[in-house]
């Protein structure tokens, strides 16, 4: 059973964080972000082709971490494999040593850097999710037999608490759920009351949902998000003080209004999902603000 | 020609389950060409319906029914029958089914599934489209296709790429899927978003053989024509 499993159904508070692999094959920036993350978080996220731009792969970082003493969570998207490809990969990352795989539909690839490719989407989340229940079974999604089956592998999904309208959001993530989901990490959150609506509605699942935290470094970028994120809005509130602050304060600034809005957060869910974007080495700073102690 | 093969009479049973006063509306084009319309099958189906336990309201055929215009104007002298009715069958390519969706105020059920054309359409001016995946749910997603609409082709709901009703893909493209959450709740049927459709079997992007067959020699020899005729009239 996988730390993260464990950590869940212990009913601890959980902190998870994300890194992406780099463009090529020099890892070594791409592990020292994780460095910083080290003893802080139960596991770590490795994103697939995140924004449909082709890099090295998830699998591979994945096991680095592996090697390295993270506890990885694998990122599976639907963009780029079929139901054949997407199942081999996940037994493959079995036998690595993963257990933490995060079903994703995937972005398009027409908002890529190889925007002309083929589209693959053969499966959607719901029914990766159900690939994956199926090979922890000991079945393939033909219904095939499997000489022995990955049982504890942990599977989780995504959603997104600011979209609107929220309610297909959700019907979707009782599918997820009914189709084998057993944690959520949310996309961005930075209204507490988005959040709770959201909770609200959410909580009668009774599967652990990890409110995402994007760390907002500018002015810029909370901008940037709220033009182009679909469902993330990114109020005044954070918006104006960081735009009152230097370029050089900023990170400070920036760690105080994440901290604050973890400590509103905290109470309506199961845990923190920290996408850092570069940023990583100040999740130890905001762990300590926000009183979140290194895990078990 | 769109090539389409009715669905199995089972599963059309079944997707109106629910629904026990139907109209049948049946294309006068393609699928009489491919006999999966024509006046024998609007027959076969009022039969099979009735047998089920259903109450036929009226029938009707109408050329094309990828044609919204020529759909609603005929439309309108069925009007009293549409009105008593809880669902309409619609014989007809993907294509139509989505036309008369736009057209009527009621939950359309496709009675065939539609195989790639390779050759011309009907009339199909207008925006539906459909991609002949041989495995017709406009039953399900309230005559919108998703394969079509959703550039992603997804069948389980909108992706988290949705925004202001939007596709990530292009801000001037419409969320197929929020189209359908929205079509949907106007008819009341927001359950159907929860029903996990089967995988899609992608061998049926291939016209089978014998439909390849039929509907080139239908053309080439004629054989439309015949089977246009009603029945007894030689």
């Amino acid at each position: 059973m996988s730390r993260l499993q464990k950590s869940l159904e212990r009913g601890e508070f959980v902190v998870t964080g994300e890194i992406g692999p780099p463009k090529g094959i020099n890892v070594e920036a791409t592990l020292k972000e994780a460095s910083y993350l080290r003893g802080r978080v139960v596991a770590v996220n490795v994103t697939d082709n995140q924004s449909s731009v082709m890099r090295l792969g998830s699998l591979g970082v994945c096991v680095r971490l592996l090697q390295e003493g993270y506890e990885p969570i694998f990122q599976v998207t639907c963009r780029d494999r079929n139901r054949l490809a997407l199942q081999s990969d996940i037994l493959s990352a079995y036998v690595l040593g993963i257990r933490n795989v995060l079903a994703l539909t995937g972005d398009h690839p027409a908002l890529g850097d190889h925007p002309g490719s083929k589209p693959v989407f053969d499966l959607d989340s719901v029914s990766l999710l159900m690939a994956i229940r199926s090979l922890m079974e000991g079945k393939d999604l033909a219904g095939e037999e499997l000489d022995g089956k990955p049982s504890d592998l942990f599977p989780g999904a995504t959603v997104t608490p600011g979209a609107d309208p929220l309610e297909p959001q959700l019907i979707k993530m009782e599918k997820k759920i009914e189709a084998g989901a057993k944690f959520f990490q949310t996309q961005a959150v930075y209204d507490p009351k988005v959040f709770e609506n959201f909770m609200n509605q959410a909580s009668k699942f009774e599967v652990p949902v990890l409110a995402g935290i994007v760390l907002i470094k500018s002015p810029a970028m909370a901008r940037y998000m709220n033009e182009n994120v679909p469902g993330v809005f990114v109020p005044d509130s954070i918006v104006k003080p960081l735009s009152e602050v230097s370029r050089k304060d900023r990170p400070k600034k920036s760690i105080e209004l994440m901290a604050g809005l973890i400590k509103e957060l905290r109470p309506l869910c199961q845990g923190v999902h920290i996408m850092a974007m570069g940023w990583e080495r100040y999740v130890p700073e905001l762990l300590d603000a926000c009183e979140l102690q290194a895990p078990m | 020609m769109i090539v389409s093969e009715p669905k199995p009479t089972e599963e059309l049973v079944d997707s109106l389950s629910g629904v026990d006063r139907v109209f049948i509306l049946a294309c006068g084009g393609c699928p009489v060409g491919c006999k999966s319309g024509g006046e024998e099958r609007i027959a076969e189906l009022a039969d099979a319906l009735s047998k089920a336990g259903k109450e036929i309201m009226g029938r009707a055929q109408i050329d094309f029914l990828c044609n919204k215009a020529l759909v609603g104007s005929q439309l309108w002298y069925y009007l009293p029958q549409l009105r008593r009715s809880q669902g309409v069958l619609v014989v007809s390519c993907g294509i139509g089914v989505q036309a008369v969706a736009k057209m009527v105020d009621l939950p359309v059920f496709p009675a065939n599934d539609t195989f790639s054309s390779g050759g011309m359409q009907g009339l199909w001016p207008s925006e539906e489209r459909c991609a002949g995946c041989g495995d017709c749910i406009l039953d399900l997603t309230g005559g919108i296709c998703p394969i079509t609409m959703c550039s992603k082709g997804l069948l389980n709901g909108t992706c988290g790429g949705q925004h202001d009703g939007r596709c990530e893909v292009d801000p001037e493209r419409d969320c197929g899927w929020y189209l359908i959450y929205q079509r949907l709740k106007e008819l009341g049927k927001l359950d159907n978003l929860k029903k996990i459709p089967p995988l899609r079997d992608f061998r049926k992007r291939e016209v089978p053989g014998s439909q390849r067959r039929t509907t080139r020699w239908a053309l080439e020899k004629g054989e439309i024509y015949e089977a246009s005729r009603p029945t007894g009239t030689e």
